[in-house]
């Protein structure tokens, strides 16, 4: 029992860091579908940084490198307007592509000197109530929070809406990267092409699963956590195919929004914004 | 005097230029394609000067102001701040220098409160809490004549509070240029009154205030110097000592205004019975309705903004559930909006933007009543609308430059024409109509009135919720009005005058 609780929470911080990344910049009214391939790139360089200079600068370079593929999803989302669910689609693939190439020559390399999982997944909740006071007490939650809203608006009150929208990108990517980093450098001290698993597109789900509100995320993460475990403990012993629970996640994202009902996401989520338009 | 002698007694007033003005714009040309919606204009305004803009609907004034503001770049000419050439790119740029901007449709964040919406004008510490926030607002807003509940959400708020909301947010910037484009269009005279005083008092302080306005009282009341666009050019400017009502009509539409209609006495068939009616809404219900229309009758209601008078006219069109007997043309009637409409139910919204689909065309947003009709066999057929859109384009004036032209690129005084088209083509046997002259022009506004008086003269029955007494009062054979969601009469026209219907609306008797 304890030990299930233990896997949950473990397994659940890779998606609750990503999840919490990618809500920050849904809640400013982009979304970002990229999430799967920014976390198996930064995983990567955090690996080879992990490996050949010190994990803890490991970490570091991966959320570096989250912030930059955020950023790097902002010139076409943001600056150039274009749709948001082909940039980020376009930057999965790329982001899974990239890291494949590159990391043939670690594959198979263990860390010696893996970080302890406990501490980042103690800094994933950290993050979850900074980021819960960074939306609701914050000056900056103000503006991300009309940005997502109705940009139109925060335009004419003066707030910069490209500025505020490639600001959560950045700290959403860092957050996304660090997931990355945080899988490569201490749930599994190691780098294997595709490592991310799904994790990513999941992290998407659980934004809905959460209703945008970064507490829930935690327990929607947990409770991913959880089913994957079971999953894993699960298999063979029961007579219930492996892929039925993997599907487990998804349905129950369904089954909570169909219950649910009322999850209310950001009213502008998705749209470019362009002054006089 | 034809308007010939009436710009040139203009000239006078044009010849001179402000010793030291606040603001000057010189040449100003925008175009948007083949539009010209602003061509060489040349304006100033002095410290603690009102200088109003009046002009036709698309006459190019939000034009103007929205370049003011940093939200379109003008093609040509150039900005004076002070003396000093600025060039504003960004409504940030802009309030950073000062001018701030009330726009003619409330721009709010609705799931918001009003104090986070204001809080977004003020500059504020990285981090505060909500407590601490209401807290200091309240300090600011303390005794304000246009105050508002600080911790409603804005979805809950009437048009006028929304628009209070506005204003209050463009004042707490303690800007220096005021630029506000129809601020008065869903007040109350009492609210518009305790505006202007605002404007007044803040006029001692030195602040310079562009005012755009079709009501031409208000204007006559506030304003300092009066300028006159016509399709993009300014066509005068005379000083308020110089203006009367009929010569600023004449420089906006180029005639007099005919003398108010009379309206024909309704006839005996009954179109409309409403029985102990009550609407649940947020705050008070709307209670105790009860009155019956007669074809040809105009029943006027007149109230404070947020009395009820939306959601009234709401769950008459079917858009909202209530309680109580309504029985139209003596039928049950059916809570279905697209069914209400069959039965020949037109509304005129509150808010413009419940009235279209902005991002539709003109053609399509005027089909959206009739489009089944437009699909015989399941395919739209767009030459058949675009001709009908054309027809009434011209029937109504509105100024597009295509049936194709999405409704947001239209003024907001040629997007409410859009609106009145559509629910009045077809003779509706009930008209449901809130403010149905919400921003239009002084010439418009007496083509509107001519089109609902058609109407009534065929039969009609209309339902009319406006702030505008006068309004009221000329086109209505009764009138009521709404007290915190109570209603007050109806009483007849002859019975009421404007202090009449003023206690009706503040004191809730007759
Ligand atoms: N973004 C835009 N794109 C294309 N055309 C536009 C745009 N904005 C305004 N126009 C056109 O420019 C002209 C001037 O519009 P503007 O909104 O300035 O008029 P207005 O004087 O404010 O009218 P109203 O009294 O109805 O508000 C109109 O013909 C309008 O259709
Ligand atoms: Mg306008």
């Amino acid at each position: 029992m304890e030990e299930a609780l233990l896997r949950a929470v473990l397994f659940g911080t890779p998606l609750l860091l990503a999840g919490l990344g990618a809500l920050l910049s849904e809640r400013g009214g982009v979304v970002n579908l990229g999430v799967e391939g920014m976390m198996a790139l930064s995983a990567l360089v955090a690996f080879a940084v992990g490996l050949q200079v010190h994990p803890a600068l490991g970490v570091l370079a991966g959320m570096g490198v989250g912030s930059l593929l955020g950023l790097f999803l902002g010139v076409f989302a943001v600056s150039l307007r274009a749709n948001q669910f082909v940039a980020g689609l376009a930057l999965a693939a790329l982001g899974l592509g990239a890291s494949g190439l590159l990391g043939k020559r670690y594959e198979g390399t263990p860390l010696p000197n893996p970080l302890p999982e406990g501490m980042l997944a103690m800094l994933a909740l950290i993050l979850a109530l900074g980021l819960h006071l960074l939306l609701s007490r914050t000056r900056f939650g103000l503006y991300l929070r009309s940005v997502g809203e109705n940009p139109k608006a925060a335009d004419l009150f003066g707030v910069s809406v490209d500025g505020v929208r490639y600001l959560a990108l950045a700290l959403g990517g860092g957050m996304i990267g660090l997931a990355g980093a945080y899988l490569s450098l201490a749930y599994r001290p190691s780098w294997t092409d595709g490592m991310t698993a799904g994790l990513g597109w999941v992290a998407i789900a659980l934004v809905i699963l959460a209703a945008w509100q970064p507490l829930r995320a935690i327990f929607g993460a947990y409770l991913f956590g959880l089913l994957f475990f079971l999953q894993f403990r699960l298999q063979g012993s029961v007579p219930i195919p492996s892929e039925a629970f993997a599907a487990m996640p998804y349905l129950l994202v369904i089954l909570v929004l169909a219950l649910s009902g009322r999850a209310r996401a950001p009213k502008a989520l998705g749209q470019p914004f362009d002054r006089g338009r | 005097m034809g308007v010939r002698e009436a710009l040139a007694r203009t000239w006078y007033s044009q010849g001179r230029a402000l010793a030291r003005p606040m603001l000057k714009l010189e040449n100003i040309t925008k175009r948007f394609g083949p539009v010209v919606a602003n061509r060489r204009i040349t304006l100033e305004v002095a410290p603690g000067e009102v200088l109003a803009l009046l002009g036709e609907n698309g006459a190019g004034k939000t034009t103007l102001v929205s370049i003011l503001y940093g939200l379109y770049a003008p093609d040509e000419g150039r900005i004076l701040l002070q003396g000093k050439e600025v060039r504003i790119h960004s409504p940030k740029e802009a309030q950073r220098l000062g001018i701030a901007l009330v726009p003619q449709h409330p721009e709010l964040i609705e799931a918001h409160t009003v104090a986070e919406n204001l809080a977004l004008g003020l500059d504020l510490p990285p981090v505060f809490s909500r407590r601490a926030l209401v807290r200091r607002l309240a300090k600011l807003l303390e005794g304000h004549p246009l105050g508002v509940d600080l911790e409603a959400p804005v979805a809950r708020l009437s048009a006028g509070e929304k628009q209070r909301v506005e204003l209050l947010r463009a004042l707490l910037n303690r800007p220096k240029v005021l630029i506000l484009d129809e601020p008065t269009s869903v007040l109350t005279p009492k609210e518009a009154e305790a505006l202007f005083q605002e404007i007044r008092r803040l006029k001692g302080l030195g602040l310079s205030v562009i005012f755009i306005s079709h009501k031409l009282d208000e204007v006559l009341a506030i304003a300092d110097r009066i300028a006159v666009l016509r399709a993009g050019e300014k066509v005068g400017e005379v000083l308020r000592q110089e203006a009367d009502k009929d010569l600023l009509v004449r420089l906006m539409v180029g005639r007099s205004l005919a003398p108010p209609p009379k309206v024909p006495p309704p006839r005996a068939e009954v179109v409309l019975e409403v029985e102990d009616l009550l609407v649940p809404r947020h705050g008070f219900p709307v209670q105790g309705v009860s009155f019956a229309l007669r074809a040809g009758e105009v029943l006027g209601i007149a109230g404070v903004a947020g009395s009820g008078q939306a959601e009234l006219l709401q769950a008459l069109a079917g858009l909202r559930p209530f309680q109580g007997r309504v029985r139209f043309l003596g039928e049950a009637w059916p809570q279905d909006p697209a069914r209400l409409f069959a039965l020949g139910v037109a509304h005129i919204p509150e808010e413009r933007s419940m009235g279209v689909v902005e991002g539709m065309s003109v053609a399509e947003n005027l089909a959206l009543r009739t489009y089944r009709r437009l699909a015989p066999r399941g395919l739209l057929d767009y030459r058949i609308m675009e001709k009908e859109a054309e027809a009434l384009i011209g029937r109504y004036g509105i100024r597009t430059p295509s049936p194709r032209t999405p409704v947001r690129f239209l003024s907001g005084g040629n997007v409410q024409k859009v609106i009145l088209a559509r629910e009045l083509r077809g003779g509706p046997r009930l008209l449901l109509a809130m403010h149905p002259t919400y921003g239009v022009d002084v010439g418009a506004a007496e083509e509107v009135y001519e089109r609902i008086l058609d109407l009534v003269r065929g039969g009609s029955a209309v339902l009319l919720v406006s702030e505008d007494l006068d309004e009221i009062l000329s086109l209505s054979h009764r009138v009521a009005a709404l007290y915190h969601g109570r209603f007050v009469g109806p009483i007849s026209r002859e019975e009421a005058d404007r202090e009449r219907l003023g206690r009706m609306m503040t004191e809730g008797r007759v």
